[in-house]
């Protein structure tokens, strides 16, 4: 309740992060500028959201439940249409590109949601192929049956990179829910993606299939150098698998420091 | 306490006095009559009686024309349900993107499945006759348009009703809205689908049976020509395979439905 003294808190100890995110040459995955969204003619639940992601950083975003967290991801990439701000994503102007042009630059980003949002009632590997739509569409990209062959290696590469080769045929559905979400990491694979965004990927996950969730995301941000900010509403989860975080509260970032200096109970006091 | 009813208020009593003369003076429009009924009784057993027992005579041609009832019906959902598809997605609520032009496609396709929807089979079939003349193409085609104005409107909600978030998903890959509907949201909508299909198939053998008595094909017009002539027996012979044919359509019906309800639940 104090939105000065932690505004505060940003400028004097927040001394790694630049003003101007990415400004001083630092290669910068995402940046978001005074993002602005509201809905209906309810109070804005984004009021001026401004951060940046750097190239190979694992970036946490926290903040209490309804704060704003999915809207500010799902804005990034426009999902969402904000009301105003500037975005660029790998170094481009998606503010205002047009629909095709924001498909190829989708395509490059790996957007994993708290319900994994696989589709029912087809295989877990017809899913995986899925991920491969935003390079070549039609009917060949819409079922294992009809991909090519090297459409469907590729996807069961993937497959086997999150441990769920033997889980191919299955049905969708059928999976558990840890299965799932590995299975949309795996959809997000597919593309062959710059940067994962994740949506409180663990918070329907029990905590040992959380973990190994986690665990997945850190070896391919540290292995296969994908820039990775996620979403969560645990602190010490965010602390963990994270370089940097952000605190997302009443519709601003209030908070935004390398995890190294931070501990949980710092976090705490800008949560809830 | 409260009272056990409520004390309805002025312009409420009006209007329950208002409905029910409405209801009454519809009886009296209807030509409701007691007296008709009664006497209508013995007319009844009458024909019951000169209709029994069913006359076998006719059984092959009548066999024939029952299976082309069954194949007007059949073919006719078909036609029907492959052109509900696409019309379905153009009419289904925030499937499509927000353009002027797929505004223009959603109302129109909204319209003409209202259309098709509205406007009875027989009626269809009367135009139809018209048009392609006499016989089971004409029966044919009015189904079609019957089960498009049935499938086109159940097909549009269930792809409404389909979870988001799988589509989002998609779109969040880069997909395009085409490849969207059909990865994500034909698939959800698949059990609906074919149930909804197969209550279109129970409903057009239903209407291809009477199609016939306008000439449009079918075992129809054998009834009709079996009353003008009084061969009671024979029109009970008619009535009892239509009886069967729906019967036995109506079981398959729900016997894949449930096969369909149980698969998708496991
Ligand atoms: N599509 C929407 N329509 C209306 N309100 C929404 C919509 N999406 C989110 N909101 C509202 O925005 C606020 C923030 O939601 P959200 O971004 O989901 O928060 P978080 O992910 O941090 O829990 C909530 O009050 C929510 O009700
Ligand atoms: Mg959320």
């Amino acid at each position: 309740m104090m939105p000065q003294a932690q505004l505060q808190t940003v400028g004097a100890s927040a001394p790694a992060v630049p003003e101007q995110p990415c400004a001083g040459g630092e290669a910068c995955e995402l940046r978001v500028d005074g993002l602005r969204k509201s809905f209906g003619k309810n109070r804005a639940v984004l009021q001026g959201v401004s951060f940046a992601v750097h190239r190979r950083e694992a970036v946490a975003l926290i903040g209490s439940n309804g704060a704003g967290k999915s809207t500010a991801l799902r804005c990034a990439l426009r999902l969402v249409e904000p009301d105003a701000g500037s975005l660029t994503l790998f170094d481009e102007d998606i503010t205002s590109a047009k629909a095709r042009r924001l498909r190829h630059i989708r395509a490059e980003v790996g957007f994993v949601f708290q319900k994994h949002n696989l589709v029912p009632r087809v295989s877990a590997l017809t899913n995986v192929i899925h991920g491969n739509l935003g390079r070549a569409g039609g009917i060949r990209g819409w079922s294992q049956a009809f991909a090519p062959s090297h459409l469907r290696e590729r996807a069961m590469a993937c497959l086997e990179r999150v441990g769920l080769a033997d889980q191919a045929r299955k049905r969708a559905d059928q999976l558990s829910g840890g299965q799932s979400q590995r299975v949309a990491i795996a959809r997000a694979l597919m593309q062959d993606p710059k940067m994962i965004v994740a949506d409180e990927p663990v918070a329907s996950l029990d905590p040992v299939a959380g973990q190994e969730v986690m665990d997945l995301f850190h070896q391919l941000t540290r292995e296969e150098g994908i820039t990775l900010l996620f979403t969560s509403h645990n602190v010490q989860q965010a602390l963990d698998y994270s370089d940097r975080v952000l605190a997302l509260k009443q519709g601003a970032i209030v908070l935004d420091q390398r995890s190294a200096n931070l501990s949980a109970a710092d976090l705490g006091k800008h949560y809830g | 306490m409260p009272g056990r009813l409520e004390r309805p208020g002025a312009l409420q009593f009006t209007a329950y006095v208002a409905l029910a003369a409405f209801v009454l003076w519809s009886f009296q429009g209807a030509g409701w009559s007691f007296s008709a009924l009664v006497s209508g009784g013995p007319a009844m057993a009458d024909f019951l009686s000169r209709a029994w027992p069913p006359s076998l005579e006719r059984l092959p041609q009548l066999s024939k024309a029952l299976v082309e009832t069954f194949q007007m019906a059949l073919a006719g959902t078909i036609i029907g349900i492959i052109v509900s598809l696409p019309l379905a997605v153009l009419a289904a609520r925030g499937l499509t993107r927000q353009t002027p032009i797929s505004r223009v496609f959603y109302t129109s396709s909204r319209l003409l499945i209202a259309l098709f929807r509205t406007v009875p089979d027989l009626v269809w079939a009367l135009v139809f006759v018209i048009s392609v003349g006499l016989g089971p193409f004409a029966g044919t085609l009015a189904i079609a348009v019957d089960t498009i104005g049935f499938c086109g409107r159940f097909f549009a909600e269930s792809m409404e009703d389909v979870e988001k978030g799988p589509s989002e998903a998609l779109t969040a890959a880069g997909a395009g809205k085409f490849d969207t509907i059909f990865c994500a949201v034909v698939p959800a909508a698949m059990p609906s689908f074919i149930t909804t299909s197969l209550f279109a198939l129970e409903k057009a053998t239903r209407s291809s049976v009477v199609l016939g008595l306008v000439g449009a094909g079918g075992i129809g017009i054998e009834l009709k020509v079996a009353m003008d002539f009084f061969d009671y027996q024979l029109a009970m012979t008619i009535i009892l395979m239509i009886f069967v044919l729906v019967l036995l359509v109506e079981r398959l019906g729900t016997i894949a439905r449930g096969r369909i309800l149980e698969g998708s639940s496991r």
